[in-house]
C-alpha cells in the first residue's frame, strides 16, 4: 500500500502520470464522477486548515466518494490525549483512505507506520505537504506547458515555508531551471536545502532581498505568506510580516507570460490591483489543487 | 601510572579526550561486574591526549553506538592477554534512542512512546537527520 507522506516519494514519472490524470480530469469530468462511488475520505485535521481540507472534500465528492472527519484538535479524542497511532488505526476501520493535517511535524509519517488504510500528507507543521507542491507542478504544467526551462522566483518567506522547500526539491528534478531566492536576511532559504538539494543536483540559484531586481528574467514569481504560526517570537513576526507587496508597480518588467502564484491564503503579500492581470494564476491554482486531489485519491485507491 | 592488564576482553582506545565517561554511560558500563578502568587525557601520538576504555570481560558491545559517537575509535579485542583483532568503526545508517530530536515542532516532542530514530544522511559531513522531522543532529556531543 501506498502513502504520500513526502514528495520524494513519488518518482518524476509517478507525477508525471498524476498531472496527466489531472489534465483528463480536467477536460473530461463526466468520465470520473463515479469511480469513488462507495468509498470515503477521512480528512483529519489537528489544526484547522479550512481551504487544503475543503479542496480534499470537494476532490472525493467529485469522484462520487464520501467524506467524514474533523477539522480541529479539540473536536476529537486528541484532546482527551489519544496518541496519532490509534487515532490513525480506529479511523482506518471506519473509511478508506485518510487525508492528515497536524501541527507536529513527522506526524503523517507516524500515522502511515500502523495505518491499514493510505495515508495522505495534508501537511505538517514547517515540514511537508506534498499535495501542494503536486497542486503547483500542475498549475506550472498547464500555465507553461512544461516543468523544464524555467525562471522560477521565490519570494517572501523562504526559511519556514514549506511549500518553498517542497517546490525546489520536486523543481530540481527537471532539467535546466534556475532559482531566483528573494527573502529578507532572517527568512533565506535553509544553508540545507541549499546544500542538499541545489548543489547536490547543480541548480543555478541566486539570492536577493529585492524583489524587482530579476523581475524582467522570471517565468514563475512564487509569492509566499510569513506566517505567524511559525514564529515563537510575535516581534519578529511583525517586522517581517510586510517585508514584500506585490503590485502592478512591481510587475511593470515582468515577462507578459509570468505566472504569479501563491498558495493562499494571502494577507499582503499581493495587492488586490493584481488579482485582474491575466498572468495572476493563484486563484486558478486552488482549483487545479482541487483536480491533482482527485488524480492522487484515485492513484492510492488503486482506482483506474 | 599503571593500570592492569587484561586477559579476556576489550580496549576501546582513541576515545576522543573527554568522552570516555558519556562512553561508559551510554554503553552502560556500570551495570557490569567486571573490572572497568576509564583512562582519561593519556598520550596519544596523534591527536595529542586521549581517553581508553578498559573492560575485563568479553560482552557485547554495540558497536553501532560506538561509531555514532565517534567513528575514530578503534576496538581492540583481547584473548588470553593478547590483542587478536582491532575494530575499525564506521557511522552506523540508523541509531535509535542513543540522541533525542531537539526540535520543539518534532512529533516526538509530544508523544513520548516513539523512538528517537536518526538516519545518515550526508556521510561527508557526519550529517544525522530525525526519521520524523527532518530536523538535522546538530551536535552529537
Amino acid at each position: 500500500m501506498k502513502h504520500l507522506i513526502d514528495i520524494k516519494d513519488l518518482s518524476v514519472e509517478e507525477i508525471d502520470d498524476l498531472i496527466e490524470v489531472a489534465k483528463d480530469i480536467i477536460n473530461h469530468k463526466e468520465k470520473y464522477s463515479h469511480k469513488c462511488d462507495g468509498k470515503k475520505l477521512a480528512t483529519l485535521f489537528f489544526e484547522p486548515s479550512t481551504r487544503t481540507r475543503l479542496s480534499f472534500e470537494a476532490a472525493m465528492m467529485e469522484l462520487g466518494g464520501n467524506v467524514i472527519g474533523f477539522s480541529e484538535a479539540s473536536s476529537s479524542s486528541v484532546a482527551k490525549g489519544e496518541t496519532v497511532s490509534d487515532t490513525i488505526r480506529v479511523v482506518g476501520c471506519y473509511s478508506d483512505i485518510i487525508a492528515m493535517r497536524h501541527p507536529k511535524e513527522g506526524a503523517p509519517y507516524v500515522a502511515s507506520i500502523k495505518s491499514e488504510v493510505p495515508i495522505i500528507n495534508a501537511g505538517d507543521g514547517g515540514h511537508n505537504h506534498p499535495t501542494q507542491t503536486l497542486t503547483d507542478l500542475l498549475t506550472i504544467k498547464c500555465e507553461k506547458g512544461r516543468l523544464d526551462n524555467l525562471n522560477i522566483g521565490l519570494c517572501g518567506d523562504l526559511k519556514f515555508g514549506r511549500t518553498v522547500h517542497s517546490l525546489i526539491t520536486a523543481m530540481s528534478r527537471y532539467k535546466n531551471i534556475k532559482f531566483f531566492l528573494i527573502s529578507p536576511d532572517e527568512l533565506s532559504l535553509p544553508e540545507y536545502i541549499k546544500r542538499d538539494v541545489l548543489e547536490k543536483n547543480n541548480i543555478e540559484y541566486v539570492e536577493t532581498k529585492n524583489i524587482e531586481q530579476y523581475m524582467k528574467d522570471l517565468d514563475i514569481l512564487y509569492m509566499t505568506r510569513v506566517q505567524k504560526e511559525r514564529f515563537f517570537n510575535e516581534e519578529d513576526y511583525v517586522r517581517l510580516k510586510d517585508y514584500y507587496i506585490l503590485n502592478k508597480l512591481k510587475l511593470k518588467k515582468a515577462k507578459k507570460d509570468l505566472c504569479i502564484m501563491h498558495p493562499l491564503p494571502r494577507v499582503n503579500e499581493i495587492s488586490t490591483d493584481v488579482d485582474d492581470d491575466p498572468r495572476a494564476c493563484y486563484f486558478k491554482q486552488a482549483r487545479y489543487g482541487k483536480y491533482i486531489r482527485m488524480a492522487l485519491i484515485l492513484k492510492l485507491l488503486e482506482v483506474k | 601510572m599503571n593500570i592492569d592488564s587484561i586477559k579476556n576482553g576489550y580496549v576501546i582506545d582513541h576515545i576522543k579526550a573527554g568522552n570516555a565517561m558519556k562512553i561508559y554511560q551510554i554503553l552502560n558500563l556500570n551495570r557490569l561486574d567486571c573490572q572497568v578502568a576509564i583512562i582519561t587525557n593519556a598520550k596519544s601520538k596523534k591527536t595529542g591526549t586521549k581517553d581508553i576504555i578498559k573492560i575485563d570481560k568479553n560482552i557485547d558491545i554495540d558497536l553501532e553506538t560506538l561509531g555514532f559517537i565517534d567513528h575514530n575509535i578503534t576496538v581492540n579485542i583481547v584473548k588470553d592477554d593478547k590483542i587478536v583483532e582491532k575494530r575499525k568503526l564506521d557511522l552506523p545508517e540508523t541509531v535509535v534512542n542513543v540522541a533525542r530530536c531537539n526540535n520543539p515542532r518534532c512529533i516526538t516532542s509530544i508523544e513520548k512512546y516513539l523512538d528517537h530514530i536518526f538516519v545518515l544522511t550526508d556521510k561527508e559531513n557526519e550529517i544525522y537527520r530525525c526519521k520524523y522531522c527532518e530536523m538535522s543532529l546538530k551536535n552529537k556531543d
